[in-house]
């Protein structure tokens, strides 16, 4: 392999919500009431398909049908062969490292549907192109990340924070579907996540952390030939 | 023609429908109970987008006490789910609504972007037949449904063949049967989706990109029951296919002293 080669991912992306007791707490008053009707048990996913990919440098286009987008930074847990090494039930997982991920979405106030048309869009997940190895990396619990758009500091993000930590994530993902080798699976994003607008330098970057680099990506406008939704929302 | 993808004799093959057996890709001709079916769909160079609909024939909406969604209710599975012809799906031992889902399966065939709805079959390379299982006990209002209700290993046979679309005249009018142990429990006709696939070709193209490989399962009618282990289930489409899966308790078993002493 080429190390020079910026990482893509060859996997499933899940995204994973309200992993943050920061979002918990925001969403708390809401949760007993209708759509949700109580807290959420299981771990909260969503798929993050191959056409929202953007590679660290790119510019990603806004659609036509909205003017600004959430910025999601988040890490993602890149799965390693499971150990078979030890008879276990279920096998152990081994990570194969984390990277920098920028989850974009459309921003929406109602989590009751699957968010396809708010995070499925062209070019709306900005990938690191160098992964970090868990030895460089560290415990995720430590993890910081800082997001700064046109070199403002916008949010700073702990890690420290999480509902479920990395391992217990995948271990209560992992109960009821099988993480393949080159899946990734986000730790979340927290609540406080910046807007940013056509024009706009995105860099997220982990202090302390340099085994991660920096994942910068621009916000365009909507290319001229984009159609509009077929359903107004 | 009726395309397959199968395990035989160490490997895997592309292959037809002849007759009532297989040719691989080499000439040879298999019986088809000789082979293990694998879902019937070529590579893809990064992870195929599935896209699945909940809700879209009225009388399963009704029948779910939904009333008929205003826009697609749409949510996205992994490749991971997939499973092929004659395989087994797993029902964990302590719930109590699992439910087979038959849908028609469209395959698309060549980059999609901002496509117009009269343009829309031009997009689609066939059409297969997918059982998109639900656990009714794992459902719960975040992202609903939920991956835990139906991303799940083996919850999604699909198969047998990949029928090219241009051996499909009407797509919009195929009658759709599923039975369970023989019994016929859900019937109806593809001309009753709330959105056509038409429609939901322009629709998922207008804010994301399709690859060909990837794939748009087009919702179920009325007429879901409860599966349990040893239960045969065949989802059947008109000109398209007959699935068939078996339903097994999972975990199978749980193993024995003596047998973790063992391993």
């Amino acid at each position: 392999m080429n190390i020079a080669q910026p990482f893509m991912p060859n996997g499933t992306v899940y995204g994973t919500l309200l992993n943050f007791q920061g979002e918990m707490d925001a969403l708390a008053p809401q949760m007993s009431q209708v759509p949700y009707k109580a807290a959420p048990h299981a771990p909260v996913l969503y798929i993050k398909t191959a056409n929202t990919w953007s590679a660290n440098g790119a510019g990603i286009a806004l659609p036509v049908t909205t003017h600004q987008v959430e910025v999601g930074a988040t890490i993602g847990i890149l799965i390693g062969p499971p150990d078979l090494a030890e008879y276990a039930q279920p096998a152990t997982i081994l990570i194969a490292g984390y990277i920098l991920m920028n989850d974009l979405s459309i921003p929406h106030a109602s989590f009751f549907r699957p968010p396809v048309k708010y995070k499925c869009v062209d070019g709306f997940l900005g990938i690191a192109s160098q992964l970090a190895s868990t030895a460089l990396a560290g415990d995720p619990a430590q993890f910081k990340l800082e997001v700064h758009i046109n070199g403002e500091l916008r949010q700073r993000i702990d890690f420290a924070h999480l509902i479920r930590s990395a391992n217990q994530l995948l271990a209560d993902v992992s109960e009821f579907m099988t993480l393949q080798p080159g899946d990734i699976l986000t730790l979340g994003c927290d609540v406080g996540r910046p807007l940013a607008q056509a024009g706009d330098r995105i860099d997220i970057r982990a202090p302390g952390l340099p085994a991660f680099g920096t994942l910068s990506n621009t916000v365009l406008p909507p290319t001229s030939d984009d159609a509009p939704v077929g359903v107004t929302a | 023609m009726k395309h397959a993808r199968v395990a035989y004799a160490g490997a895997i093959h592309q292959a037809i429908a002849h007759r009532d057996h297989l040719q691989l890709a080499d000439g040879r001709v298999v019986a088809q109970e000789a082979v293990v079916w694998l879902p019937p769909l070529l590579p893809t160079p990064r992870p195929r987008t599935i896209l699945a609909l909940g809700l879209n024939y009225a009388d399963h909406a009704k029948e779910l006490a939904f009333k008929a969604p205003e826009e697609p209710l749409v949510f996205i599975k992994g490749e991971s789910t997939l499973t092929g012809h004659r395989a087994f799906t797993r029902r964990p031992r302590d719930v109590q609504f699992m439910h087979y889902e038959c849908e028609l399966t469209v395959v698309i065939g060549k980059t999609a972007k901002g496509v117009k709805r009269d343009d829309a079959y031009d997009f689609v390379a066939g059409y297969t037949v997918a059982n998109d299982y639900a656990i009714r006990d794992y459902l719960e209002n975040w992202y609903r449904p939920n991956l835990r209700v139906k991303n799940r290993d083996t919850c999604t046979p699909i198969g047998p063949w990949l029928v090219d679309a241009a051996d499909v005249l009407d797509p919009m009018n195929l009658a759709l049967q599923t039975t369970v142990n023989g019994h016929v429990t859900q019937s109806g006709n593809t001309r009753d989706m709330i959105f056509d696939l038409p429609f939901l070709i322009e629709y998922f193209s207008s804010f994301m990109t399709l690859q060909p490989g990837d794939l748009i399962l087009t919702g179920t009618p009325d007429g879901v029951v409860d599966c349990q282990p040893g239960d045969v289930v065949i989802t059947s489409i008109e000109g398209i296919g007959a699935l068939i899966n078996t339903i097994e308790a999972w975990p199978v078993a749980a193993p024995t002293a003596s047998q973790k002493g063992q391993a």
